[in-house]
């Protein structure tokens, strides 16, 4: 590849604006959690994050998150197939729908789910102040991730496969399986791993919801926003790691199998 | 083909989820917003704290979402050039989006607070940041960093460098070859990452919350405005002004589909 001169300048320039930019607002903040997370040696930082509080609220988080997880899995999957291979009148609108959690700010989700699934329903169904509503809140803000990620592959799959099993006398169930399923699980994976790194930090939707009761049903951020408010960052920025790692681990998985898997269709 | 009866089933069961989860939950804002008509919806308006609430958060996106649109073209530019350290910036720019609001305010809280990293020294300038303006606003560009250079980086490689390479041989200079040739190609793109930039800003709640001490009319954004009327059993200030952000909510998406047809147009 052949460079015009002075373009060199003009990207070390960019790449030092960028790093200076992302040191200042993110990365010094980041540090600055880390640090004092262990600031106090390291056993006082397994002993913030082993305390039973602390261990019960990240297992619960890990616990309702999955959940979610799977049923959008399995729920946006369909819904995709629905609006990609179906016709039915209203469906742009619903397929513009989709996109709502993403854009309707957290509190705001979490204030209406309460008033629809909460004491005061009307519909009667009440699940406030427990473990479903947290799988609830989780459910409704990661809708999104799985359908739009299903959604392209569907819309650029080839039909002449399927077209070629059913001809050979393969049942529906046999072609989605065999066939439809093999192609959108890469799609399926990637958007539920990242619905799945959102859900295990969401605050806004479920602090309204949840009660937060220590124990029961109170979540890694909601435990992290109270260990700020009674004063003591130190446990607050010991959990906070654990999730900040947990982010980390997440998109650099993400990122390898995305470019394993590019590598493989450009093969 | 599905015989019609099966499609039916799923196009049922997919609907009828998205209703119980999705449909039911947003009408129901509206519906409970304007219960009791438009007066009380009217007054709740018209109070103080709400303008003062529906002013910061404005003026918080306008700061924020122009750094982002900057930062993200640039951030964009370097991650689809791929100079050495280039996974390590994406993995950076990418992990708001995995981030917990609250670890992004704690963060904040611990590096410029009065007790953090710099306290001592901004106290010493008479800077505030926690609990004041600069803090909502670093805590709203930090949620909402990774948008526009998300929507960017596959367009650069797309479009590829010999358009650049080609006008640099014909004597453009970078600068020239940026607005000419880069910049319109990134149009579209730009747009969809400034609409989700704008979302995100908008209706930040966690991080804010956490940074911003919740002062009434100072520091209070207009969702920090919906959980403190809800907590003072003010139902209908409370609905209405989170009405008035699902309406932007909408817009957005309306926005987005606009965007997303013309782009399957071009």
């Amino acid at each position: 590849m052949t460079r015009a001169p002075g373009t060199s300048t003009y990207r070390a320039l960019g790449l030092g604006i960028s790093a200076t930019f992302i040191s200042v607002v993110v990365l010094i903040p980041l540090a600055a959690l880390v640090w004092t997370s262990v600031a106090d040696g390291g056993d006082s930082f397994w002993a913030a994050v082993t305390s039973p509080p602390a261990l019960a609220s990240l297992r619960l988080t890990v616990m309702v998150s999955l959940g979610a997880t799977i049923v959008n899995a399995f729920m946006g999957t369909l819904v995709a197939w629905v609006l990609v291979r179906d016709r039915f009148w209203g469906r742009r609108v619903v397929d513009a729908l989709i996109d709502l959690p993403f854009a309707l700010p957290t509190i705001v989700a979490g204030l209406t789910l309460l008033a629809l699934y909460g004491p005061r329903s009307p519909v009667g169904i009440n699940v406030a102040y427990t473990r479903h509503a947290l799988v609830v809140a989780l459910i409704f803000v990661t809708l999104p991730f799985v359908v739009r990620a299903v959604q392209p592959v569907l819309m650029e799959m080839d039909r002449e496969m399927e077209e070629a099993a059913a001809s050979l006398g393969a049942g529906r169930w046999a072609i989605f399986r065999r066939i439809v399923l093999p192609n959108l699980a890469p799609a399926i994976l990637g958007g539920s791993a990242l619905g799945f790194a959102k859900a295990l930090g969401e605050f806004g939707s479920v602090v309204l919801i949840s009660g937060n009761i220590p124990f029961r049903t109170e979540v890694a951020s909601v435990y992290i926003f109270g260990q700020i408010e009674s004063g003591v960052p130190q446990a607050a920025a010991a959990v906070s790691v654990v999730l900040l790692l947990a982010s980390l681990v997440l998109l650099t998985v993400l990122g390898l199998l995305e470019r394993r898997w590019s590598r493989h269709a450009h093969e | 083909m599905p015989t019609s009866s099966g499609r039916v089933a799923l196009r049922f069961v997919a609907l009828a989820y998205l209703a119980l989860v999705l449909i039911a939950p947003i009408a129901w804002i509206l519906i409970r917003a304007f219960s009791d008509g438009m007066t009380p919806v009217w007054e709740a308006i018209n109070r103080p704290a709400f303008l003062h609430a529906l002013w910061l958060t404005t003026v918080v996106t306008l700061v924020a979402v122009p750094a982002n649109a900057v930062f993200g073209v640039i951030a964009a530019m370097c991650v689809a050039r791929r100079p050495p350290g280039r996974s390590l910036l994406a993995v950076v720019v990418d992990l708001p989006l995995a981030l917990s609001p609250v670890v992004v305010g704690l963060a904040l809280i611990l590096a410029w607070g009065r007790t953090g990293w710099f306290g001592a020294w901004l106290a010493d300038h008479g800077i505030q940041i926690v609990f004041s303006l600069p803090a909502i606003v670093l805590a709203t560009i930090i949620v909402s960093l990774p948008f526009v250079a998300r929507e960017l980086v596959p367009v650069l490689r797309e479009i590829g460098t010999e358009q650049q390479e080609a006008a640099a041989v014909l004597g453009a200079t970078p600068f020239q070859t940026f607005w000419r040739i880069v910049l319109p190609a990134l149009r579209h793109g730009l747009a969809y990452g400034v609409v989700l930039t704008t979302a995100r800003a908008l209706g930040e709640y966690g991080a804010v919350a956490v940074v911003s001490g919740r002062i009434a009319q100072r520091t209070e954004t207009l969702t920090l405005h919906v959980d403190e009327r809800f907590q003072a059993f003010d139902l209908t200030a409370a609905y209405t002004a989170a009405t008035v952000l699902a309406l932007m909510a909408v817009v957005v998406v309306v926005v987005l589909r606009l965007l997303t047809s013309e782009g399957d147009g071009s």
